[in-house]
């Protein structure tokens, strides 16, 4: 029982195309005969391939979304942005130090945010874009990398940003220092890496390997769960 | 939002929301008894999509000729190439390097990070950006026996006999093995994991498990890992070549019968390159944009097992493409996300899997083919709800964490699944989600050692497009893992190699001219042609219009 659906004029690239209601931005190209290769990717949401700039019919404003994630509207004029060129420092994380100093070094442009928070509402993620650039400003990398920790590095932020600031590459960052240095070592982890290295497992391993296939059935079905 | 009939049926799964609340609280996560290897071996019989009798078809040509494997994967074997060899002059090489890898999810990506830190040169393409895999969309976990109640030894358990036996012991022991320190590389690479203040590891269970040894990164735990691991590669312009928008279409051997390169085509300048690779690395995933027995899938658009073409054609074997995992939670409400994952994190945090009456029908965590099959039943049986468009589906009843772990619970450990639903106007907090099984991950592919080398020197294979790994069926959690080890593996082995010497001799497409007269000999269509490099969702009164589109996949 498939259902029929309206048809709504939609305008890719300022054309004409009309088009089932309902459908994503992304269905949307697909079902007007364009076979994407840039802009798209996982198609769920997760990997920022598709940013999109849109207006709606009688809106002036322009929005930004995710093609995969934005459903179309009657009358809404689109255009799929390929790639975004903004610049990626290249640095040794081993070299670096989870601190103020590292932005200024390698994210000057950072500490020009004027606070417009025109990134905030540029984000597809809803995430709190301008808050992270602050909390770096003030060196609480840690505050940042929690924030950003949603980014999917589509770049609207830095399309739409009048102080050039890359947020995304600067996010990336802070939660990469956050991961290496500030969060505490797993205890357990260093015990059993350990374990591993001194061949604690090795014979009892060695011995499933060889086990014949209803020994080793037997032992996995009558093997303790534990789990909460 | 949820249509009034629908409603209907919510308002059941409410009524028995206490009572299953009370039986959680009792006994945690066995709030339903698990089936026994008999009950197990039934319902797969009975409802498993791999278990119907044409899913599965002989295979005629080719190293694993006889075999019966997944109909779509058949097609793809026994198909031609996208071009005919004679046009290359493979004297005229425009790229050479050490490590040739293609693909650029996670194995890809680790494999160039190790191979690069071995002092090896890398060239590294995907046929779309750096990161775009179906690694970057993982969100519940990576498996590791790190904590003091697991080891290395019960993951081993699990992890074949979620596979059925089936699996090569020697892989499954790497896999194990190098679980915690993998753990550790990643974090000193940068990934955030969740942790709690002390810095031990907040870990869940998952389908299949003993332990929990789920490691996450919020519910982006694909995300949290894959992109350090490019944003790595980024900071090696020196060693780690990249060429992005690039697909390989054949490989290349030597006249010794070494793999030693590939032919690579641009897909938006439409050119050819000629690379020679002193050895390769096949990083490029599975095959769920093939839409097995039309099912939807969670995977990403590129996920069209070109790898597992190239490689069988140069003679590399496969290994248990007679199995395909359907993941037990695909929405299928609303229509735009059809297909998408839900994470079984979200039964590791407590919500159950509920008919259309409500009722509690299964062990929330059996392993993904068994619960699979049991959502299955229940729709077959009239116990599903059907959707506006048609689909059926169970109920994931998601309420019941907030109920189970106290508000907030959602927003803090699934923020990901909450914002997709809300930007559809359902929120998971109060009602819950529509699912049915989707197309989620090859089991199988080409045969690998413990090394990631397959049976043609030179030729390396990580992750999904690697069999033997997993058997017939995948754990949750192990395929984030899988990517890392063994991505690593095949790094560190070809850089190695490559360190040992490699001699290439005269470079060869002969193989692939002795394919295409096997494929003339069994008669299939001239325009069937893999790899398929991207798919192909136009509808047919466009495509009717469209000159070239009578090629499957990609156009022209």
């Amino acid at each position: 029982m498939s259902i029929q659906r309206e048809m709504i004029n939609i305008y890719i690239g300022g054309e004409l195309f009309q088009v089932p209601e309902g459908h994503t931005i992304m269905m949307a190209f697909e079902y007007s005969g364009f076979q994407l290769k840039r802009g798209v990717g996982c198609r769920e949401g997760y990997c920022g391939a598709c940013a999109t700039v849109y207006r709606e019919k009688g809106d002036y404003k322009l929005k930004g979304g995710l093609a995969c994630q934005t459903v179309v509207t009657d009358g809404m004029t689109i255009a799929m942005i390929p790639f975004v060129p903004a610049e990626k420092p290249v640095y040794d994380l081993n070299e670096l130090t989870p601190d103020v100093g590292t932005f200024t070094q390698l994210f000057p442009s950072v500490f020009r945010c004027v606070s417009c928070n025109t990134c905030t509402k540029a984000c597809p993620q809803d995430i709190q874009v301008m808050d992270y650039v602050q909390a770096l400003i003030r060196g609480d990398i840690a505050k940042a990398a929690d924030l950003s920790f949603d980014c999917i590095r589509c770049g609207l932020c830095a399309l739409r940003c009048p102080a050039e600031i890359v947020q995304y590459n600067a996010g990336i960052l802070a939660r990469r220092l956050y991961g290496k240095y500030l969060s505490k070592n797993s205890p357990e982890l260093e015990i059993r890496l350990k374990e591993i290295e001194e061949g604690k497992y090795d014979k009892e391993i060695d011995e499933l390997k060889k086990m014949p296939g209803d020994k080793l059935s037997e032992k996995y079905y009558s093997r303790e769960i534990n789990i909460s | 939002m949820y249509p009034e009939y629908m409603m209907e049926s919510i308002k059941k799964v409410e009524q028995t929301r206490p009572k299953r609340l009370e039986l959680a609280k009792k006994f945690g996560k066995k709030v339903f008894p698990g089936m026994s290897e008999q009950e197990r071996e039934d319902i797969l019989n009975n409802y498993h999509p791999d278990y119907k009798d044409d899913a599965l078809r002989e295979l005629r040509i080719g190293p694993n000729k006889g075999d019966k494997i997944i109909n779509e994967v058949v097609d793809i074997m026994e198909s031609y190439p996208r071009d005919y060899p004679e046009i290359f002059d493979l004297n005229k090489v425009d790229f050479e390097t050490d490590v040739l890898i293609i693909g650029a999810g996670s194995a890809g990506l680790s494999a160039a990070i190790e191979a690069s830190n071995a002092d090896a040169d890398v060239l590294l393409i995907t046929k779309l950006r750096l990161g775009d895999s179906n690694s970057m969309m993982a969100q519940g976990g990576i498996q590791a026996a790190d904590q003091s109640d697991d080891t290395p030894v019960l993951h081993y358990l699990d992890v074949i006999g979620g596979g059925h036996f089936d699996n090569k012991p020697e892989l499954v022991e790497a896999l194990v093995m190098d679980a915690p320190p993998s753990i550790k590389w990643l974090e000193d690479l940068g990934v955030m994991f969740d942790k709690n203040p002390d810095g031990s590891m907040m870990v869940k269970s998952g389908g299949g498990t003993c332990r929990n040894r789920m490691h996450s990164t919020r519910d982006y735990t694909g995300a949290g890992i894959c992109r350090v691991l490019r944003d790595e590669v980024y900071n090696h312009p020196d060693k780690i070549k990249y060429i992005e928008y690039t697909a390989a279409t054949e490989l290349i051997l030597d006249d010794k019968g070494q793999c030693a390169g590939a032919i690579i085509y641009h897909l938006e300048s439409k050119q050819y390159s000629i690379v020679k690779a002193k050895t390769v690395i096949i990083a490029t995933g599975g095959f769920g944009r093939l839409h097995i027995r039309n099912f939807e899938t969670t995977n990403h658009y590129g996920a069209t097992a070109d790898g597992l073409v190239i490689g069988y054609r140069a003679g590399a074997n496969l290994l248990y493409m007679d199995s395909v995992q359907y993941h037990p939670t695909g929405a299928v409400f609303p229509e735009q996300i059809v297909g998408f994952l839900c994470t079984e994190k979200i039964r590791g945090l407590g919500a159950q899997p509920v008919n259309s009456e409500g009722e509690l029908f299964v062990y929330p965590l059996e392993p993904r083919d068994i619960e699979a099959s049991a959502f299955i039943r229940e729709c077959e049986n009239d116990l599903g709800v059907t959707t506006p468009s048609g689909l059926k589906g169970i109920w994931l009843d998601t309420p019941l964490i907030e109920e189970l772990s106290g508000e907030g619970t959602i927003e803090k450990n699934l923020p990901a699944m909450l914002r997709q639903y809300h930007r559809f106007d359902i929120d998971i907090r109060e009602y819950p989600m529509l699912v049915y099984p989707t197309l989620h991950y090859q089991n199988g592919g080409l045969e690998i050692n413990a090394a990631s080398e397959t049976s043609i020197s030179g030729l390396f294979v990580a992750g999904e497009s690697s069999g033997g790994v997993h058997g017939r069926n995948r754990l949750m959690g192990n395929s984030q893992l899988d990517i890392i080890v063994f991505g690593r593996r095949a790094g560190k082995n070809a850089a190695a190699k490559v360190k040992k010497g490699v001699q290439l001799g005269k470079l060869s497409l002969e193989h692939v001219e002795k394919y295409i007269k096997e494929v003339d000999s069994i008669g299939v269509d001239k325009k069937r042609i893999a790899p398929i490099v991207l798919p192909d969702y136009i509808p047919d009164h466009v495509k009717a219009k469209q000159l070239s589109s009578e090629f499957q996949g990609t156009l022209f």
